[in-house]
This record gives C-alpha cells, sequence and structure tokens, in this order.
C-alpha cells in the first residue's frame, strides 16, 4: 500500500470558525496513543464519498506532543473538487474515518536563530502547531498574517492574546498590506522565513527574499496543491497493462488507484515529488501543476507527477 | 600555482567554485595570500562600494592592490587568528541576505565557513574559491592537537609527534582534515613523505 502508515480515528469535535473554516478533532479508534510530529506536518485525510475515494492532505494544527488528539482546520472550497465541501457537509461528530500518520514536507530549520513566519488565509494552520513546537523550546519567532477580513481571520484572536508581541495581522479588507521590502532587510543573521498561502504570495516572499540575497535554504515555502478538475482523457499504464479513463472531477492519481493500481505518493498536493512518474509516449499536452519537477522537465514529456497534474490529448502513456 | 585542480575523492573532501558576484546590499570577502587575485576577477566599482575585505597576506604584496579596489571597508590582518575576532563582530553585526565569499587556502576557507555557519549562514549559501598553496590543516585524530599548513603525507603531528596519513575525511566543524597514525602497527615503518598530491 501506498502513503504513509494509516490511523483510524473518530472525529469528536466539529467546530465552525467562522463563514469558510472548520475545525476538525480526530481521536484514535482504539483509544491509544497517536504519534508526536513536527511543527508544519500534515496528514492525509480519506474520504469516501460515494465511488470515489479522495484522499486529502491537511496541515496539523494542534500541538505536536498532544498523542491524545490531531486536529485540523478545514477551508470549504465552494469550487474545488468536493474534498473541503464533504468535509463540511458529511462528516460530523462520532463518525471514523483513516488518517495518514503525519508526514512533514515544512519542516522547521532548527539551526535558524530566527523563524520568520509569513501565513496568508488558511495558509496559517502549520504555523499554529510550529508555534507550538517553538514555544516549548523558547525558540525565537515572529508571524505576519496576511487574512481578507476580520470575520474571516482564523485564529486571529487566539494568536494576538497568547502572544501580543509575536503576531502581526493585516487585513485585506483594511488595504493593511505586508511591508515585505522594510520587514526582510535587516533581519538578523541565522533567520529563516517560512511562508504558507496562496501561491501569488508565495512567490511574492520567494522573490523578493531573493532579490535582498537571502539564501535560498532559508526561505521554508509550502502550497498545497488540490488537485483542479479539467477534461476527462484517456492513460495508458503500460506495466500493469490497464487503460483507464481520467474522469473531470478526478485526478490522474486517484483514476490510476481507482484502477486497482497501487502508485506511490505521500503528499497529494504536488510538493514532494514521491509520486513522479516516467512517460512512454504522448500525443498532446501536459497541464503541469506541481511544484516538484523543474521548467525543463516540464518541458520534456517525459515526466509527470500525477497527484495534481493532467493531460490533454490523444495518448498518454505511463510507466506505471 | 595559483590554481590548483584538485582530484575526486570521497563525498567528505570539500569542493571549492569560482567566485561570482551574487545581488545583496553587503558583501564579506575573507582571502589569504593568492586569494586575493579571485578577488580581484570579480570585484567592480559597484560591488566593492558594498564590501568589506579581510585579508590575511601570508608574506605577499596583494594587500595594497585590494586596497586599490576602493573596497567600503578593509581590513589586513598579520594571522587568521588575529582576523578571528573581527570576523565575527562582522557577522554579528550582519543582516540575512549578507554575501560571504571564501578564498584562498582551504584553511582558512574552512575556518571562515565555520565562523560564518555559526553565525547563521547555510554552508550551501557560501561562495569558496580556492587559490593558492594546496597545504592542508590537520587534525591528529589521536592527540586532537591542530597542524596547519601540512605538505607532505605522511607528516609528522606537531602536538605528540605520531606519523600521520592525510585523509580525505574533512569535518566542518573543526575546519580540518583527519590525520592518522601510519605505523601504529609496525612502528618505525613509515613511507617516504611526498607532495599530498604526488
Ligand atoms: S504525491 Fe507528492 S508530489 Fe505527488
Amino acid at each position: 500500500m501506498s502513503g504513509a502508515e494509516k490511523i483510524h480515528v473518530r472525529v469528536t469535535e466539529k467546530t465552525p470558525l467562522n463563514a469558510l473554516v472548520t475545525r476538525f478533532r480526530f481521536e484514535p479508534v482504539d483509544g491509544g496513543l497517536l504519534p508526536t510530529f513536527s511543527g508544519g506536518a500534515h496528514t492525509v485525510v480519506e474520504m469516501k464519498d460515494g465511488d470515489i475515494t479522495r484522499l486529502n492532505p491537511y496541515s496539523l494544527m494542534s500541538d505536536p506532543y498532544d498523542q491524545d488528539a490531531y486536529t485540523i482546520s478545514v477551508r470549504r472550497d465552494d469550487e474545488g473538487r468536493g474534498g473541503s465541501l464533504f468535509l463540511h457537509n458529511q462528516v460530523d461528530v462520532g463518525d471514523e474515518l483513516t488518517i495518514s500518520y503525519p508526514v512533514n514536507l515544512f519542516s522547521l530549520d532548527l539551526r535558524a536563530k530566527k523563524h520568520l513566519m509569513i501565513a496568508g488565509g488558511i495558509g496559517i494552520t502549520p504555523f499554529l502547531s510550529q508555534i507550538k513546537q517553538l514555544d516549548r523550546a523558547h525558540g525565537n519567532w515572529e508571524l505576519h498574517y496576511a487574512c481578507r477580513s476580520e470575520a474571516l481571520g482564523s485564529y486571529v484572536d487566539y494568536l494576538t492574546t497568547t502572544h501580543p508581541n509575536d503576531v502581526n495581522v493585516y487585513y485585506d479588507d483594511q488595504d493593511q498590506v505586508i511591508d515585505l521590502e522594510n520587514l526582510l532587510d535587516g533581519q538578523p543573521l541565522g533567520t529563516h522565513i517560512y511562508v504558507c498561502g496562496p501561491k501569488g504570495m508565495i512567490d511574492w516572499v520567494r522573490g523578493k527574499a531573493a532579490d535582498l540575497g537571502w539564501p535560498r535554504e532559508a526561505v521554508h515555502y509550502e502550497e498545497f496543491l488540490a488537485p483542479q478538475p479539467g477534461k476527462p482523457f484517456e492513460v495508458k499504464l503500460a506495466i500493469s497493462n490497464k487503460v483507464v479513463q481520467v474522469g473531470e472531477q478526478e485526478s490522474l492519481l486517484e483514476a490510476i488507484e481507482r484502477a486497482g493500481v497501487d502508485a506511490p505518493y505521500l503528499c497529494r498536493g504536488g510538493a514532494c515529488g514521491m509520486c513522479e512518474t516516467r512517460v512512454i509516449d504522448y500525443a498532446g499536452n501536459f497541464i503541469h501543476r506541481d511544484h516538484w519537477l523543474e521548467d525543463d522537465e516540464h518541458a520534456s514529456g517525459e515526466k509527470i507527477m500525477p497527484c495534481v497534474s493532467r493531460f490533454e490529448g490523444k495518448t498518454l502513456v505511463l510507466d506505471r | 600555482m595559483s590554481k590548483f585542480e584538485f582530484p575526486a575523492s570521497i563525498k567528505s573532501r570539500p569542493v571549492y567554485g569560482t567566485l561570482e558576484a551574487r545581488p545583496g546590499k553587503h558583501h564579506l570577502m575573507i582571502a589569504d595570500a593568492e586569494g586575493a587575485e579571485a578577488i580581484m576577477d570579480i570585484a567592480t566599482p559597484d560591488l566593492m562600494a558594498k564590501t568589506h575585505i579581510i585579508f590575511i597576506s601570508r608574506g605577499t604584496d596583494y594587500g595594497d592592490k585590494l586596497r586599490a579596489l576602493n573596497p567600503a571597508i578593509f581590513y589586513e590582518g598579520p594571522s587568521y587568528a588575529a582576523s578571528v575576532p573581527r570576523i565575527q563582530r562582522v557577522l554579528q553585526d550582519a543582516h540575512m541576505g549578507l554575501q560571504v565569499y571564501l578564498t584562498g587556502t582551504e584553511g582558512l576557507m574552512g575556518q571562515a565557513m565555520r565562523e560564518a555557519v555559526d553565525a547563521g549562514i547555510p554552508h550551501t549559501a557560501i561562495q569558496t574559491e580556492h587559490r593558492g598553496s594546496v597545504a592542508r590543516r590537520m587534525q591528529c585524530v589521536h592527540c586532537k592537537g591542530i597542524t596547519e599548513d601540512v605538505e607532505t603525507d605522511p607528516f609528522v603531528c606537531a602536538h605528540c609527534g605520531l606519523n600521520l596519513f592525510v585523509r580525505d575525511h574533512y569535518s566542518r566543524r573543526l575546519a580540518a582534515y583527519q590525520g592518522v597514525c601510519i605505523d601504529a602497527e609496525d612502528p618505525g615503518n613509515v613511507p617516504e613523505p611526498k607532495g599530498i598530491y604526488e
């Protein structure tokens, strides 16, 4: 079985935070202890929605040392393929779910002398567990958190009351913008940047940091891409000798799994590199959406990340 | 001999590059002896206006040439050890975005690299270029003493007097290669010393 090991959990709390975000608390069904994790880790939640199984990654926001329960916060995405809608509308307290062991693709670099966190919207969630981890270790951190409005500012109250001196909040609808250039310029040597939020924000921060001469190694980012719906297409799996139709609402990876082929994955969000698959033959166009492959690899037509990328055209043959 | 092509070796052995000017508001260049030439190769008036050079001449006369480049700050120290307090002070006051360039002997680059890493710069973000002597800074794995500027293999530990074989096994923490007793099993059976790369 691909992916990280599984844990069976029961939903013990479902707490709406605002118009878009709901928090879920998971406790192990067998009453045992959950594994500890490190701040920034995510879990992949399995959702059986009719005959489709969705596996969506969500950042763990609870205390990494709390082994009684995990919590995640899910932003409802009305345009998406329904993973978040399923959790919001169909999952209730008492329901059982399968989640993966924690996987961390956005961990703190503990060599850093200072952690500078920049969050946009629901991108706040990994920082909640990182902050808990750093507080235990008396780490030096500072958070800059941009959200759309006070009404949609998840955890703003919690953060500003517990850490009034380290948390800075910016509301878009009040035209408050992070003064990025001045924020980055003048940070002490040994500062690392962590950014989680929409793609535009990640690109903005990475670009500005590079212009100011920050080393790449000191700039960490995480953006989970949800697979996007697209035109149906057909894929031939050469090793398993199967032809699979990829539906409009499912990802290539999901279609491969539905056909009973065990394909590797970890993040299901285009970030970890685990699902990388060799293309044997194709006629058509790739719709690459991952953060893993380099531009020249995208252009080469030799590789695809089936968790988030799609294809449009006549023939696609994969080494799977 | 200013440039030397080191033979390929084990993963532990540092690999040096060629300096290039990088974007950034502040630049720190630390060099000894012929390392000055690598600085001169990339110096532009624009870059020098934002650069602090720390130079250890080791008997060469590059000091005046570097000074003539008009760096924002120029310091020439009598030895690496004498320049360490300055290096530490500069790093302590520095901000993210500082570009660090190390050039010259392996001992100089390794020790200055250690200071920069301790100050919080990822080692992969520090530029290096080897110039000049290929002598090594060696640690005796037996007595832990450091012998500087080792040119032959084997050599005699300056601290405990053992005959040491020059390994490519390198420690970033110590900024030194490891020297291991070559005649432990058969005392006195020591091969004729020759140049490390001969
Ligand atoms: S599963 Fe992580 S990149 Fe596809």
